[in-house]
């Protein structure tokens, strides 16, 4: 057992480092640090600036455009991305369905789509819950009849994120009705300028519009566009679920979220001081820094695991790493809504354009509080977690 | 970085637990509390014949050079299986100040009996009003010639019954608080002027208040520098929290499997109690608490090799927080799930919550150690 870094792998982390602070461009830094959404360009610059380097989809084998890399170089690539912070690679294309694609997709389909996704030519949303299917996914009711050499679909999906962006979809649809839920679903794709499809934005309650409605009336999709095998869906979907593990925790995102607090805490007054000289606000972010510090090393142990005996199954630990990455998430939000006090309150009246500085900081925090609800929710409710931990790892 | 355990480690775990599983059983653990001092001569020596009381001295000692790793895997091993022996303090503590500080007539004077298990030793630190503060020490040790007298009350001294031999901490010079003017001492147990009082502790174990009237020592008993040896204690002190920490991770581990064994066998309404979903997600968050403590257990390990005393001193006061939230709730919890049979002597259970609540607050509660990771300026 040896828990510090190799030479090599801090040799690494500089490299990384030192190509996010050349590269990122330093507006769309301050965005993120900041709390703020992005725009559609800003993103794709940034994946492209990435893609050039070879370090777009750093996880896929190397055949497909992947680094290589050890478990250990694409945790520290991860953490330094989170803290830098910049933005990470869509995962709906480069985690999600760019592995089935690889796994499952015929060699037609890998070319067609992969080198699309590396790039960000396609942007893809995940088409997955429904409005009466969330945590019992496999409830889903979008169907697809197969007529002729078409996939006739008809229905409608919900918290698609991003889908105003969306150039392709993935798509859980319901192909034999008659099947046990989990049997009758398939993986199918398609462009989401097909006629027959329309995007409903829906506000958050943080005042933004990430997530949309997406309705099927009719769509036609070509009979190929079915990656793998009819009526398999639900094994694909699993598999992509339980791939994006490690990430989940988001431990860099953390980091980065409490040295702001531990700055700003240094600037902001409370009772004729800096907040961080009062000693019960010092105390609860220690109590979040410890928090985190166990979580990055539960999270250094899976990926410790998974480099020594391969991906293969889901680890349930990735369970673990959900439910105190998120809870830890909520946390920071919920000291910088202590930090911040009552000027939480005014809607962004200073706009995103960096012009005035002082203020620009408060702008986001109490959207960034009511957003970072939903990282318990998502991705597998945290209850639903708790429900994996009892049946997979403690046999209840 | 590696969390695989090397060979040579493996092998050491299996011992371990394989010696626990054959002689210690929660039926012979109760036989062992009612021995002389309240542990099992007998089974100290089978750890002696494996080699685990000479675990971590230097081989030119008379020991097996085992590092930091080698003693979490033996006191996870000892907490899972709720050992009584006083492993912490004779190997972990009386033989960290040995090797720390012991000069080769010390080490040679003291190291074999440990690691044949025939001495055992005790750490006379707490004091009426002292709480976690290491520094905080009225006991004296006035200068005689060559000789030291000491004088003041040692309360809570784990084995302080049995040991042989006892290190005592003691002001040379300076006011109760101050950081100077600390000195750690060798005394005899047979030495004149102690008087002891023993009892057993809430978690099955044994201790002594311990009084020191006049007690003469030579020179030969002070280890380290009379005058300036808090940097010392606090090393030895990190090591026995590290200890600590993995030790409560083997209680928290065999608290858990025996929980989730009992709500699977344990039926109401017709079902095992298991099968409720409120149970099983407490069961879960035990789960995800006691894999929180499991790796500031390593963490605390890998800081006691720290070279910067501040950085493992807040490394190590930061596991300490995880492990006593991790151990709260999971001892709690696990009294929870069993119901009224957890509330009983005779169920394994309440002993395991008993040793786990102690040892949160033995060294620093969660309390002290967060203020101390709070005051340093940060983990991350």
């Amino acid at each position: 057992m040896d828990l510090a870094f190799t030479k090599e792998e801090q040799a690494f982390r500089e490299e990384v480092r030192s190509f996010f602070r050349d590269k990122v461009p330093p507006d769309t830094r301050r965005k993120l640090v900041e709390g703020r959404h992005l725009s559609k360009d800003e993103m794709v610059t940034w994946w492209r600036i990435l893609n050039k380097k070879g370090w777009g989809v750093s996880h896929w084998p190397k055949q497909y455009g992947g680094t290589g890399w050890t478990s250990v170089q694409h945790y520290i690539f991860n953490e330094e991305l989170q803290s830098y912070p910049a933005p990470q690679p869509l995962a709906f294309g480069v985690s999600m369905v760019g592995p089935v694609i690889y796994t499952f997709g015929n060699e037609e389909q890998k070319k067609q789509y992969l080198p699309r996704i590396a790039n960000v030519d396609d942007w893809w949303c995940q088409g997955f819950s429904e409005p009466g299917s969330g945590s019992d996914l496999a409830s889903l009711k979008t169907k697809a009849e197969r007529k002729g050499d078409k996939w006739i679909i008809n229905g409608q999906k919900t918290w698609t994120t991003l889908a105003q962006h969306a150039d392709m979809i993935f798509c859980l649809c319901r192909t034999d009705p008659a099947a046990k839920k989990q049997m009758g679903i398939s993986f199918i794709v398609f462009s989401m300028k097909s006629k027959g499809v329309t995007v409903r934005p829906i506000q958050t309650i943080d005042g933004g519009a990430e997530v949309n409605e997406v309705f099927f009336d009719d769509v036609e999709v070509p009979i190929e566009n079915l990656i793998g095998e009819e009526n398999k869906g639900w094994d694909y979907a699993k598999f992509l679920l339980g791939n994006e593990r490690t990430g989940i925790a988001r431990v860099g995102v953390s980091k980065e979220r409490l040295r702001r607090i531990r700055d700003l805490a240094g600037k902001v007054e409370s009772a004729g001081r800096p907040i961080i000289q009062d000693a019960a606000f010092r105390e609860k972010l220690a109590a979040c820094e410890i928090e985190l510090k166990a979580l990055e090393l539960t999270q250094l142990r899976v990926v410790a695991d998974e480099g020594k005996h391969g991906k293969g199954k889901p680890n349930p630990a990735s369970s673990v790493l959900k439910i105190k990455g998120s809870e830890i998430q909520q946390t920071t939000t919920e000291l910088l809504m202590e930090v911040i006090g009552p000027f939480a309150a005014p809607y962004d009246v200073h706009g995103d354009d960096g012009s005035n500085e002082a203020m620009d900081w408060t702008a986001q925090i109490a959207p960034s509080y009511f957003n970072n609800r939903k990282v318990s929710i998502y991705g597998g409710s945290n209850e639903i977690q708790r429900n994996i931990i009892a049946k997979a790892v403690l046999g209840l | 970085m590696d969390f695989d355990l090397s060979e040579e480690q493996r092998l050491l775990k299996e011992s371990i637990d394989g010696l626990l599983t054959d002689s210690y059983d929660f039926e012979s653990r109760k036989k062992y509390m009612k021995e002389k001092g309240g542990w099992s001569k007998a089974v100290w020596l089978k750890l002696a014949d494996q080699g685990l009381l000479g675990l971590p001295f230097a081989e030119a000692d008379g020991g097996f050079g085992g590092g930091g790793v080698e003693t979490m895997i033996v006191m996870e091993a000892l907490g899972k299986a709720l050992v009584l022996e006083p492993y912490l303090a004779t190997v972990v503590i009386g033989g960290g100040f040995l090797r720390h500080a012991g000069t080769d007539a010390q080490k040679a004077a003291h190291v074999p009996g440990i690691v044949d298990g025939s001495k055992t030793l005790a750490f006379a630190q707490l004091e009426k009003n002292s709480r976690y503060d290491l520094f905080d020490v009225t006991t004296t040790a006035k200068k005689k010639g060559e000789a030291y007298v000491i004088d003041g009350e040692k309360f809570v001294v784990l084995n302080g019954e049995n040991a042989d031999t006892l290190i005592v901490t003691a002001r040379t010079g300076g006011d109760r608080r101050d950081k100077t003017g600390i000195g750690v001492f060798l005394v005899p147990a047979n030495a004149k002027g102690m008087a002891k009082k023993s009892y057993p502790t809430q978690d099955g174990l044994h201790a002594a208040d311990i009084s020191f009237t006049g007690v003469e020592v030579g020179a030969d008993a002070v280890l380290g520098n009379p005058d300036d040896s808090l940097a010392l204690i606090e090393r030895v002190v990190d090591e026995a929290r590290i200890a600590l920490c993995a030790e409560a991770v083997g209680l928290m581990d065999e608290s858990l499997k025996t929980t989730v064994e009992y709500i699977k066998t344990r039926k109401q309404f017709g079902v095992p109690i298991g099968s409720f979903q409120s149970l099983q997600h407490r069961a879960s968050d035990m789960f995800v608490a006691a894999e929180q403590a499991r790796s500031m257990s390593m963490f605390a390990t890998m800081a006691g090799d720290f070279e910067d005393a501040g950085e493992r001193a807040v490394a190590i006061a930061a596991a300490k927080v995880q492990i006593g939230k991790s151990l709260k709730f999971v001892g709690q919890q696990a009294i929870q799930l069993h119901g009224g049979i957890g509330m009983t002597m005779e169920a394994k259970i309440g002993h395991y919550f008993k040793r786990l609540t102690m040892i949160e607050n033995s060294f620093g509660d969660t309390d002290y150690h967060q203020r101390r990771v709070a005051d340093s300026g940060g983990l991350i």
